[in-house]
């Protein structure tokens, strides 16, 4: 019977307690959690939305304060999800405490979904923090709000499991900021958070197109006002693909115990 | 299929589970290895059953491979090769039951500096799978004099209290079986008395328990049974006072007032050397033959050899362990 009981069994606790442990940890530092995002994207709105965006014409028949909102909030989603996860993980890493999570009775898939989970909560809720945040400075519609939930809560898992990975790969702090700085953000600034590629002369725009950041936003920016720069399906594809990469990769990390465990 | 006969099978079942329990060891390690990516090779073919219910220390000098076996046993190292299981489960195939039953309170002082002790012992139990039980918590918290300071937070604390934290989550998920590596590792007289007081506590409610230490006086103090690892290897399993019986020699001193030049032929019949300079006489024997004593000090007084003072002391645990591992080196 216990064989049994310990093959089907699922660590609810254990799973519970990692997540809730996460969860306090940013409810300990709410103010950084919370106000900064938000401090940063009131920002955008003041630079873009309106110094400059006063300036602009409607892009695709939206004003160009509302046209960046949902390239704001995936910016944001990005770079949360990432810093979440990945600091969770690496921590424990970093002062010793992860030897308790090793020698639990939690499966691999126990582990990511809660660390996971707990980030992508996080970030989730903070790209609804800045959507309304972003609702004060300009009007904002939503036309397909289940596919903008969906894109928001897919995004925010890939790269939640994106930030885990980089988290058991950092050897130190300064890696934490790495990839984040130096991929990330530039694939968001270039991906269209701010800008149609439309915009863009041909050849700049082709090139655009490799990078899979501009999908994502297209997508979502898709689920708000339904203008976008390459088709929805292609952006759904492309964003579950993300997803799979990332799985695939945190299942070698626990096959092989890549730098958890010798 | 099975319940043709429910009630004989029903009434059968306690017992069976008890004798069950009886023949499983606690912990079972059949030809462990372990060589790290580096070449090193920590643990060379070991061979360990540890029984239910029994104190076992495990000695050996630094770099040995105790706290790589106690990381193998718990999962945080994976082994190269061998078998190992724990209370009947095997620690890689049937993690999940091997590991709900262990506990592991490691060498160092890690602790989430910024958790308060309540949710970091209650964050431990949820870990292992448990259910949260105020009331364990409690008892683990009052029995590690740590109740007091269940609101603080863990950075506050002492390195002894962080120590007290650390067994507590080791036992937050009540384990069957409960690993201390180092445990009184700079830790002051006081709570090293606790600590013994705790582990024999847990003893008696049928907990195995598996200690590495330096401080040979604990595994003297505690121990039911020794293994003495050197290199990687198991040099030695021995039940303690077995161990002591056969190797432990006694010495009797006796303080001379007259100083002597050589031990008298009429003495011959005991193994005698002089000392300090034919000050001191000093008798080496065995610690199951002490009954020639009398016979000796009669024949002292017949040859008019007169002693101002007399000592005995028995070779402790740690001569043993040292004339053990320096025959290997």
């Amino acid at each position: 019977m216990n064989i049994a009981v310990s093959r089907l069994a699922f660590n609810r606790h254990g799973v519970w307690a990692i997540y809730k442990f996460e969860m306090a940890r940013a409810l300990r530092t709410l103010w950084q959690s919370l106000f900064t995002p938000v401090m940063s994207t009131s920002l955008y709105f003041v630079v873009f939305g309106s110094a400059i965006g006063s300036r602009m014409t409607a892009v695709g028949g939206v004003s160009y304060g509302a046209f960046i909102v949902p390239g704001l909030i995936m910016l944001a989603l990005f770079t949360e999800s990432i810093s979440n996860a990945s600091f969770g993980i690496y921590f424990p890493k970093f002062t010793g405490t992860i030897y308790e999570l090793l020698s639990a009775p939690v499966s691999y898939l126990e582990i990511v979904l809660a660390y996971v989970g707990a980030a992508a909560t996080k970030s989730i809720a903070l790209g609804l923090i800045i959507l309304v945040t972003a609702s004060v400075f300009v009007p904002i519609k939503i036309l397909h709000p289940l596919w903008m939930i969906a894109f928001l809560v897919l995004t925010a898992t890939s790269f939640s499991l994106f930030g885990f990975i980089i988290g058991i790969w950092a050897k130190g702090f300064e890696h934490l900021q790495f990839i984040p700085m130096l991929i990330v953000t530039p694939l968001a600034f270039l991906g269209g958070a701010f800008y149609s590629i439309d915009m863009l002369p041909p050849a700049w725009r082709m090139f655009s197109l490799f990078n899979p950041v501009v999908y994502l936003i297209s997508g979502f920016r898709w689920s708000f006002y339904e203008t976008s720069d390459v088709g929805v399906g292609v952006s759904l594809a492309m964003t579950l693909g993300f997803f799979a990469l990332c799985l695939a990769v945190v299942a070698w990390i626990f096959r092989t115990g890549y730098r958890l465990k010798s | 299929m099975l319940a043709i006969a429910p009630g004989p099978m029903l009434s059968l079942t306690p017992l069976l589970c008890a004798a069950i329990e009886k023949m499983t060891p606690a912990i079972s390690i059949s030809n462990l290895t372990k060589s790290y990516a580096s070449g090193l090779q920590a643990l060379k073919g070991i061979n360990l059953e540890i029984r239910q219910r029994e104190i076992f220390a495990l000695l050996g000098p630094n770099g040995a491979g105790k706290t790589t076996l106690i990381n193998v046993v718990c999962g945080i190292v994976t082994p190269t090769g061998g078998v190992v299981v724990a209370d009947g489960h095997d620690i890689v195939h049937d993690y999940r039951a091997a590991r709900t039953k262990i506990g592991l309170v490691p060498q160092e002082l890690t602790t989430d500096a910024f958790e308060t002790v309540w949710a970091t012992v209650s964050f431990s139990r949820g870990l292992f799978g448990r259910a949260p039980n105020p009331a364990h918590v409690e008892k683990v918290l009052r029995d590690l004099s740590l109740w007091d300071k269940r609101h603080d937070r863990i950075m506050t604390l002492s390195g002894g209290m962080k120590r007290r934290v650390m067994i507590a989550k080791a036992l937050s998920h009540e384990p069957q079986i409960l690993f201390l590596d180092e445990p009184t590792a700079g830790v002051d007289v006081e709570l090293r008395r606790d600590m013994w007081a705790l582990v024999r506590g847990l003893r008696e409610r049928g907990v195995t328990i598996i200690l590495t230490t330096h401080y040979i006086e604990e595994a003297e103090e505690m121990a039911d049974r020794v293994g003495v690892i050197s290199k990687g290897s198991l040099i030695l399993v021995e039940e303690k006072t077995a161990l002591m019986k056969k190797l432990g020699k006694k010495q009797l001193t006796l303080y001379l007032r007259e100083p002597m030049v050589v031990v008298p032929a009429a003495l011959a019949a005991w193994r005698l050397e002089l000392r300090a300079g034919g000050n001191e006489l000093e008798y080496t024997f065995d610690a199951n033959e002490s009954s020639n004593i009398s016979a000796l000090l009669r024949r002292l007084s017949e040859l008019s050899i007169v002693f101002t003072d007399l000592n005995t002391r028995q070779r402790s645990l740690e001569d043993i362990f040292v004339s053990l591992v320096s025959e290997r080196a």
